[in-house]
């Protein structure tokens, strides 16, 4: 059987300056696809052509099996958008966005209006809930542009970057959301320019680069290309580094880097917690006092390292060239 | 569902949507009728004695002039609106929706109708205050003003078309406006057309404004007994209008909604 979203050879230009380059991905049916990549990578452009607002230059792609090039409409009857930036209507309510978003799925109104009300609930924006969107802030415009795409409880859900904006509650908060969809069975496409978000709520990972797949797997096998997670150490002096090397190398997975010049001391472990109890115990025991030690997370920035040998920031200066 | 069934029941939750907005920014009602109350005394009081009228008061004469230009410069909101939701993105959102391709312009355009029924409305009880009167009884009176709407409804199309293709609220806003002039002031909506130069004058009697205001003139008994246009346009000028009203809608609803549907995939 073919996957829920499939997409082969999606190119699209603009000009000079190709958006997407050739880029295949295939979502099986329940399951959640990250698309990760810095900005300019060509993640909107795959979220807009996959929900029918643009049309490639070549390529073919499915929905559910429906050709999303040859039948638009009924790929939108099956389908929830939510955009990189809130297309909710300022002049309107919360209530009356959501409950118009029903109407043009075309619910009756009495299904329309529960509809509206349960998503706002869920979505804790029940206190605005009759006030114009325009007093909202930035964080409310999103999840209300969120609950949105799930008005009409669309089997596959599209999110262009949904958790930007969010503070680390209302992040929290939209995971759960995106957890119960998929528990229930919906399939879903996410941008986004963490990894760790990526890690926590999808099954399969694409990194995008210059609108190419440059990686691709599940997070675990991304992470394992990438290196999963290090203790780093700052010292205060040359003095202790030799010592400190040693201990680290004990809790540590692989040969610690030294770094003499800061006076730092990195080294790879499996699990960051444990592995920072011990390193700590023993500094202490050896009588080193470090400046900072901190368990660092890979990011996607680590992940361009490793892939590209640049990272993200170097590819904006290369554009601006 | 029935094509024709959804694109009206889209439109309309569309147009609902419209009006909510007209209704929370009351603003927008007040100074879209505050011009056209102008325009009535402006042209009753400082124009009025300035051009000779034969058969007919100039500020009855005056008053389908009047009603018309401003129902063809109120066609530009349509065009501001438009730009405006393709600018803020919620042209995107309905266009991943499956709702009637033709709804959000069916919605505008309906919205835009009704403003300007209000605005007509208003315009109707100054005219009335300064002394215009009709004179052919009831039914000629409404089908004045249904005429009025239609034009003004086909006007909206054209302007669909300019807001669709411009993508910004700032152009939309004078280039909704400009071609206006030109179409209003070389028309009878102000002057009789026999006071001007043959070329100019084939154009202004061949205009639309112009038999728009001619067949309203006819309709509320405005005209007098004033020099009319030669040939069709003065003897038929509403067939002629009709004849405008349906061209104008054949040509710009398909190109509009074809334009809708491009729009947002730039
Ligand atoms: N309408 C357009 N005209 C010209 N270039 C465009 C257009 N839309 C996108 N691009 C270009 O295509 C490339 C990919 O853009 P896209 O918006 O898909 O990136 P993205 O991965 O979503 O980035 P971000 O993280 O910043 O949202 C960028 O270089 C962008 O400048
Ligand atoms: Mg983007």
């Amino acid at each position: 059987m073919t996957a829920t979203i499939q997409a082969e050879g999606i190119v699209k230009t603009y000009g000079q300056l190709r958006a997407l380059d050739g880029l295949d991905l295939s979502v099986p049916e329940g399951t959640v696809l990250g698309l990760l990549g810095p900005n300019g990578a060509g993640k909107t452009t795959a979220v807009r052509i996959l929900t029918t607002l643009l049309r490639p230059d070549s390529g073919s792609l499915t929905v559910k099996g429906i050709d999303v090039l040859k039948h638009p409409d009924d790929v939108r009857r099956i389908i929830g958008l939510s955009g990189q930036y809130a297309a909710v209507d300022e002049y309107l309510t919360g209530y009356e966005n959501l409950e118009m978003i029903g109407r043009l799925y075309h619910m009756s109104k009495r299904q329309a209006r529960e509809r509206a009300n349960e998503l706002l609930e869920r979505f804790t924006l029940t206190d605005a809930a009759s006030r114009p969107v325009k007093t909202y802030s930035g964080g409310m415009r999103r999840r209300l542009d969120l609950a949105g795409a799930l008005v009409a409880a669309p089997p596959v859900i599209f999110m262009d970057e949904p958790t930007t904006g969010l503070d680390p509650r209302s992040r929290l908060g939209m995971w759960d959301v995106i957890t119960e969809r998929v528990r229930e069975g919906t399939t879903l496409l996410l941008t986004t320019q963490y990894l760790e978000e990526a890690d926590q709520l999808a099954d399969n990972i694409i990194v995008i680069d210059h609108g190419r797949a440059i990686a691709e797997g599940t997070p675990d096998e991304l992470k394992r290309k990438v290196g999963g997670e290090r203790l780093e150490l700052t010292l205060r002096g040359e003095a202790e580094v030799a010592t400190a090397a040693a201990i680290m190398r004990g809790v540590g997975t692989g040969e610690p880097t030294v770094d003499s010049e800061t006076h730092q001391v990195h080294v790879p472990v499996t699990r960051g917690a444990p592995a920072l109890i011990a390193a700590i115990r023993e500094l202490d025991a050896a009588g080193i006092e470090p400046v900072d030690i901190a368990v660092h997370r890979p990011t996607l920035d680590d992940v361009f390292m490793r892939l590209t040998g640049h990272s993200t920031e170097d590819k904006t200066t290369e554009e601006q060239k | 569902m029935n094509p024709v069934v959804m694109a009206l029941s889209d439109g309309w939750v569309v147009a609902k949507r419209n009006l909510i907005k007209i209704k929370r920014i009351p603003d927008l009602l007040i100074f879209s009728t505050i011009q056209p109350i102008m325009f009535v005394l402006l042209f009753a009081y400082v124009f009025g004695g300035a051009i000779p009228t034969q058969g007919v008061d100039y500020k009855e004469y005056l008053m389908a002039g009047i009603f018309t230009q401003t129902v063809a410069f109120g066609a530009a909101i349509t065009a501001i609106g438009l730009a405006e939701d393709l600018q803020k993105g919620t042209i995107d959102r309905f266009r991943s929706l499956p709702m009637s391709r033709a709804a959000v312009l069916i919605g505008r355009t309906t919205s835009d109708l009704l403003n300007n029924v209000l605005v007509v409305a208003v315009m109707s009880i100054c005219g009335l205050i300064v002394g215009w009167r009709i004179h052919n009884g009831f039914f000629k009176a409404i089908a004045g003003f249904l005429l009025l709407l239609a034009f003004a409804y086909a006007m909206s199309w054209v302007s669909a078309l300019i807001g669709l293709s411009v993508k910004s609220v700032e152009v939309a806003q004078s280039a909704g406006f400009i071609w206006m002039f030109p179409l209003t002031f070389l028309s009878n909506a102000f002057i009789p057309t026999h006071t001007l130069n043959p070329f100019l004058r084939a154009v202004a009697d061949w205009n639309p404004i112009s038999s728009i205001v001619l067949a309203i003139r006819d309709l509320w008994g405005n005209a007098g007994t004033m020099p009319r246009p030669e040939g069709f346009p003065g003897e038929h000028p509403l067939l002629l209008s009709l004849l405008w009203i349906a061209g104008i809608l054949l040509v710009f609803v398909p190109l509009s909604i074809r334009k809708y549907r491009q729009a947002a995939s730039r």
